[in-house]
């Protein structure tokens, strides 16, 4: 084609041009400074968006951090005990471990208390007395006697859990000034307390049973150990099935089926599956998994099930976006010389696809770690002393545990709401940190 | 083959056909996207030239591709002969990249396309099912217009297909396979300190002759190379032309280019293509010094493309 040739008198004079240009005149000042305006408009609506969220999540951590941190200290008294055989109620001082079982060792604790505080003899009063330690303290001392039977007879000083009461008052929750009408703690209580800090037998000391003991109605003894061994199994387990299913899925998907009407149905379905509300899928574990298949209630491996149902629909979204991501150009490369689709899909378009499968895992596990609705309907529910030890035991799960808690009157639960609700957020961090270092790990250029 | 008798493109006595017969488009061609009838007159239903060889290592006959309803190859009658570099030009989306990728059955990763009629390698139909698509690949090799090493190091980008393939057995095997490829691209120097470096590491035109290492290193018969220096400068370019230069000696190379002057150098037939036709066959030499059909003369003269 011949080219138009370029000649310079088709350009207009220069003169010409400056006069008529458009960019000269005090219209297009006003322009570009409108222009300039509305720029900075724009990024300020972005700076602002990003404060307001930033002073939300600030208010949101400000909050719980606030509330819970105190429960990681729980207050102790320091009993001078008298493991005397008369005082337990056992006949000899080398008793069976059934007798050493059976023995009553809050008659040590309302002993050792009754030698401090001699002056309170009326019933009432003892009882009171007997209420600043822990109804859970015997059980302690049972355990040590069991672990160490020499204890019997001996005299030790021991630090034993005290009351919730105890400890609200300790930690200032409420204040000595209200009217003893107005709370649970009397004010004898109180001068037993204070003597008992004078003397330094009280001290806040840190909460182990927290982390590592089940749930209990007393919220002294309540731990989130039997929650977290939940989350734990039933979380492995929901990644052991979704992630080898969602990949599998996705590379079928993507890389091998051949363009269709049903593969276009097939990833209508999965992305309005994604959007389903949780709960439904509660309600589907619920008739399949437990009535159906018969598989037992409130156990991890139905919550896995149920959640592994509702990740995968996020893992194959996510996984199908990193198989897109991969350039095509690898694929041609590795079939241009050979290699069959087996060989090219696992050898070089899974490896770079690998940390965005793996994040899009992470994203569905920490959704499934937060998830509480569909555990509603397969049983979670419930009341668990124990620590689950099994994939088949019953067992609940952190969220479920802070919504139980949440529910409690006691006000000793409040600060354990928020401190569970602060563990459940440290292991979403922890695990978003891993899925952003398997990405760095795994990450590859192209 | 001779089994094909009914041959559409029977080689014209000589430049018998008229290229003033053909009407010639007044204002250079629009471009591609023409609708077909607008642009037959202008593309000729017989091939002028020769393209039959004695001994050929691939022959097509008739071969036709659609991508869905569109047809992107009418017909082509080509055969590649033995240690010879055949140059496939014409302007951009006249089918030479699609005749070269149905040679190893690339547009079969193509979702619609459909390729009709036959190709023979040494005789064999690629399309006949006792012919496995993977064994078809490994022995007609094939180089990208982007160079596109694998991201591994230099030394698996090269030693991978022979492992797939199961050429070599042993390291040491793998490690004079892997020497004797990249020397053959005459990359080995460049690189032999660093086999463990990223092949993505290196230079545009380093890449370029590590892919071709890559494909040699499977020992095909063939290797179709796809305008292999069109992101390259002029160095790396003069370098790659040398290469294939060199390689005729033991390959059979056909290869897809934009620059006429790089199939003037490198290639001993050239094939014109145009709006999916195979317009005219011949020597390099007749080609470009004396082409018979007018929109050749066109094309070469750079009137259009």
């Amino acid at each position: 084609m011949p080219r138009a040739p370029f000649s310079p008198a088709r350009s207009p004079p220069a003169s010409e041009a400056k006069l008529s240009s458009p960019h000269r005149s005090a219209a297009a000042a006003a322009r570009t400074r409108r222009r300039q305006l509305s720029e900075r408009l724009f990024r300020a609506c972005g700076a602002i968006a990003i404060s307001l969220g930033l002073l939300f999540v600030a208010a949101l951590f400000y909050s719980i951090i606030s509330h819970g941190h105190t429960a990681f200290w729980q207050t102790e008294l320091r009993l001078d005990l008298e493991f005397a055989p008369a005082t337990l109620g056992l006949g000899s001082s080398t008793p069976s471990p059934a007798e050493l079982g059976a023995a009553d060792y809050g008659a040590v604790i309302r002993e050792s208390l009754a030698r401090e505080f001699p002056e309170v003899v009326e019933r009432k009063e003892r009882r009171d007395l007997a209420g600043l330690v822990s109804s859970g303290a015997p059980f302690t001392l049972r355990e040590l006697a069991l672990a160490d039977p020499s204890l019997i007879g001996s005299k030790r000083s021991l630090w034993l859990i005290a009351d919730d009461e105890v400890d609200m008052f300790v930690k200032g929750t409420f204040d000595r000034a209200t009217l003893e009408a107005e709370r649970r703690f009397k004010d004898r209580q109180i001068a037993w307390i204070d003597r008992l800090q004078a003397e330094g037998r009280i001290e806040k000391r840190f909460n182990s049973g927290f982390f590592t003991s089940g749930d209990s109605r007393e919220p002294e003894l309540a731990g989130l150990g039997g929650a977290f061994m939940g989350s734990v199994y039933t979380l492995l387990l929901t990644l052991l099935l979704s992630f080898p299913l969602g990949v599998a899925a996705a590379l079928y998907l993507e890389e091998f089926a051949p363009k269709s009407r049903w593969l276009d149905l097939i990833e209508v379905a999965i992305n309005n599956l994604a959007a389903v509300p949780s709960i439904v899928f509660g309600l589907l574990g619920l008739a399949l998994f437990i009535n159906f298949f018969g598989l037992p209630r409130s156990s991890p491996l139905v919550a896995s099930l149920v959640l592994t149902l509702m990740t995968l629909p996020i893992i194959i979204i996510a996984s199908r976006a990193a198989l897109r991501s991969v350039p095509n150009s690898i694929r041609q490369a590795a079939l241009g010389m050979g290699a069959s689709r087996r060989q090219t899909v696992l050898h070089h378009v899974v490896p770079l696809a690998l940390p965005g499968m793996l994040t899009g895992a992470i994203v569905g596990m920490a959704r499934a770690l937060g998830e509480t609705a569909p555990l509603l309907m397969i049983g979670m529910v419930a009341f668990l002393v124990n620590v689950p030890k099994g994939f088949t035991e019953p067992a609940t799960l952190l969220p479920v545990q802070i919504f139980l808690w949440a529910d409690s009157p006691e006000r000793a639960f409040a600060e354990r709401t928020s401190a569970a609700i602060m563990v459940l957020l440290v292991f979403l961090m922890l695990m978003n940190s891993l899925a952003v270092i398997l990405r760095q790990r795994f990450e590859r250029r192209w | 083959m001779q089994s094909m008798s009914l041959d559409p493109a029977q080689p014209s006595a000589g430049p018998a056909a008229d290229p003033v017969t053909v009407p010639r488009p007044e204002t250079g061609l629009s471009r591609q996207s023409q609708p077909v009838p607008r642009t037959l007159p202008s593309a000729p239903e017989r091939t002028l030239g020769e393209p039959r060889v004695r001994n050929a290592a691939i022959t097509s006959r008739m071969v036709s591709v659609h991508y869905g309803a569109k047809r992107a190859l009418f017909d082509i009658d080509l055969d590649i002969g033995r240690h010879e570099v055949i140059a496939l030009i014409g302007p951009s989306g006249c089918g030479k990249s699609t005749f070269l990728r149905c040679l190893n059955r690339m547009n079969d990763t193509i979702e619609g396309c459909r390729v009709s009629g036959e190709i023979r390698i040494d005789g064999q139909d690629v399309h006949s099912p006792e012919l496995d698509v993977v064994q078809l690949r490994a022995r007609v090799g094939m180089v990208f217009q982007k160079p596109n090493p694998f991201p591994k190091s230099i030394y698996d980008n090269v030693a991978y297909g022979p492992r797939i393939h199961g050429l070599v057995r042993t390291k040491p095997e793998t490690d004079e396979l892997v020497e004797k490829s990249l020397t053959r691209a005459g990359l080995f120097e460049e690189v032999k300190d660093r086999l463990k470096a990223p092949g993505t590491s290196l230079s545009g035109g380093q890449q370029q002759r590590l892919c071709i290492a890559r494909a040699i290193a499977v020992q095909p018969e063939v290797i179709l190379m796809d305008e292999p220096c069109s992101a390259l400068d002029p160095i790396a370019t003069a370098k790659v032309e040398q290469l294939i230069d060199d390689l005729r000696k033991n390959y059979t190379i056909a290869i897809v280019t934009h620059s006429m002057q790089q199939a003037a150098r490198v290639s001993q037939r050239t094939a014109y293509f145009h709006l999916g036709r195979l317009v005219e066959v011949g020597t390099t030499s007749q080609i470009f010094r004396n082409p018979e059909h007018q929109l050749t003369v066109d094309y070469i003269t750079g009137r259009f493309g």
